[in-house]
């Protein structure tokens, strides 16, 4: 029987390896359960061909002129959607008692967190990076050129990482990761969609226009749009960094307190 | 092996927990010898999990206090992790992973390297007759298969002491003695064992001492022979029946 083995159990992982190997989970998880990422990430994708070749037309003159307007907005929305999964994950481990297990292991606290974060960069990064080369396929050339994008991608993925915090704090509030999906959904919809991401505010009536005006999502889309048709807009870029710090500040100790509380 | 530096693995004194109206466990006392096999004994929502959630750190008490090899749970619970093992209803492993992946993952968060996890994974997934399945995602395992995993995750790197919860439940007669046979095996290697069971004839053949637990406290508690001779019950089933009967109240 070689299952038992005699001496010295292994010194425990130290901060960065219990990380990398949460990390590595989730890494599996998304190849052996890609369809998760791929149900949300087909909206964008489907608003992008619809309202490009149904609509751009009449918004914009022609498809070719709409797509560098819509494609910043479409990009954040998928990012956006995914990042839901961070709390629907959590949510789930909990769920299924896995955390208990964690918990019994001699690792660093934050670990299955911090982990989960590296794999959610992976997640982001699959998202945005289906929607730009959907773009470039469709003719969208981004003046930003590559640098524009990567640092819009690059802040897209700051933004998300904080927008996560919700996710996770309310993963951890909710019952089941259904009710995590459709409550995320039910906040992101209304955000997305009452946003600059389709169209420009001043055609949209007065209360619309009020609310499209505070809506972070609108914010960050503007912010896109400056980084990848290559005239940043500081003002914005700074408006979006402050947004994350705020929501990372109000939700990252609450997930923390309720993780403590519910795993 | 180990030497044995505290004679007393588990150190447990008026326990209590409670979840919002129910009190899962009321005032529970318990001592383990170290490099013994201890059985938890009791039906069903006795608080034989809830017990030994508290004492592998996942549960704080709300009264009571208690120590493992030493360190007590609440205020050394670090210290209590780096020389404890768990397995069972308490713990589980990633269903969209394949066993060999659960293994390895979880052996790199015991701190073994990238190598040595996968060379124990392989090894512990041998032990444990899960070798034909380790590429497959746990989420096609059957219920004995993951209840075997999850006991092999348990072994990956030396414990002082394994927490095992219904071990063998759901698993049929020949798993089941291949488990008795490690669980011995951990026992003889210097290690303690504290084991759930709804099983008396596991109970029986396996652990050195037993505790019969009821409505979250310990009604009975010896050797099998010991409670047998006691309770004048030719079998630890008559025993266990006598002892937790609800219309003969507690009998301790």
């Amino acid at each position: 029987m070689t299952v038992i083995v005699a001496g010295p159990r292994p010194e425990p992982p130290g901060p960065w390896t219990a990380t990398l190997a949460f990390g590595y989970r989730a890494l599996l998880k998304i190849r052996h359960v890609p369809e998760q990422l791929f149900d949300v990430i087909a909206i964008p994708v489907v608003f992008t061909l619809m309202f490009t070749y149904l609509f751009g037309g009449a918004l914009a003159g022609s498809p070719g002129r709409y797509l560098p307007f819509l494609l910043p907005g479409t990009l954040v929305m998928a990012v956006l959607l995914v990042s839901m999964y961070a709390g629907i994950g959590l949510n789930t481990d909990v769920g299924k008692g896995i955390t208990g297990r964690f918990r019994s292991l001699p690792v660093w606290r934050p670990a299955p967190v911090a982990g989960a974060v590296l794999g959610d960069v992976a997640r982001y990064l699959i998202a945005a990076g289906l929607v730009t080369v959907l773009g470039v396929i469709m003719g969208y050339r981004p003046p930003g050129g590559p640098a524009g994008v990567l640092a819009g991608i690059g802040l897209l993925l700051v933004f998300a990482l904080s927008l996560s915090w919700a996710w996770t704090a309310l993963g951890l509030l909710l019952r089941t990761p259904q009710a995590v999906m459709s409550t995320g959904t039910v906040v992101l919809f209304p955000l997305t969609l009452a946003s600059n991401v389709f169209v420009q505010p001043p055609t949209m009536p007065g209360w619309l226009q009020a609310f499209v005006g505070v809506n972070p999502v609108s914010h960050l889309v503007t912010a896109e749009r400056g980084l990848l048709g290559g005239h940043p807009a500081p003002g914005q870029i700074a408006w979006v960094l402050l947004a994350a710090a705020a929501l990372a500040a109000v939700f990252a100790p609450l997930t923390g307190y309720l993780y403590t509380r519910r795993a | 092996m180990y030497e044995k530096r505290y004679p007393i693995a588990v150190e447990a004194e008026g326990l209590r927990k409670r979840f919002g109206a129910t009190e899962a466990v009321r005032g529970l006392t318990l001592t383990v010898a170290a490099g013994s096999i201890y059985g938890l004994l009791g039906p069903n929502g006795a608080g034989k999990t809830t017990t030994v959630r508290i004492l592998a750190t996942l549960l704080r008490p709300d009264g009571g206090r208690a120590a493992v090899l030493g360190h007590d749970v609440v205020r050394e619970a670090a210290a209590v992790r780096r020389r404890i093992a768990l397995a069972g209803q308490a713990a589980t492993v990633d269903e969209d992973l394949t066993g060999r992946e659960n293994l390895v993952f979880l052996g790199r968060l015991s701190g073994l390297s990238r190598g040595g996890a996968r060379a124990r994974a392989a090894d512990v997934l041998e032990a444990f007759d899960l070798a034909g399945a380790a590429g497959k995602q746990v989420k096609t395992y059957s219920g004995g298969m993951r209840r075997r995993l999850d006991l092999a995750a348990s072994f990956l790197v030396p414990a002082e002491l394994y927490f095992l919860d219904e071990p063998t439940t759901g698993l049929d007669p020949a798993a089941r003695a291949q488990v008795w046979q490690i669980v011995r095996a951990a026992a003889e290697s210097g290690a303690t064992v504290l084991l759930t069971t709804q099983y008396l004839e596991e109970a029986d053949r396996l652990a050195d001492r037993v505790a019969v637990i009821d409505h979250g406290t310990v009604v009975a508690e010896g050797t099998p022979a010991a409670l047998k001779a006691d309770t004048g019950r030719g079998t630890l089933d008559e025993v266990f029946l006598a002892l937790t009967q609800p219309t003969q109240g507690s009998a301790a």
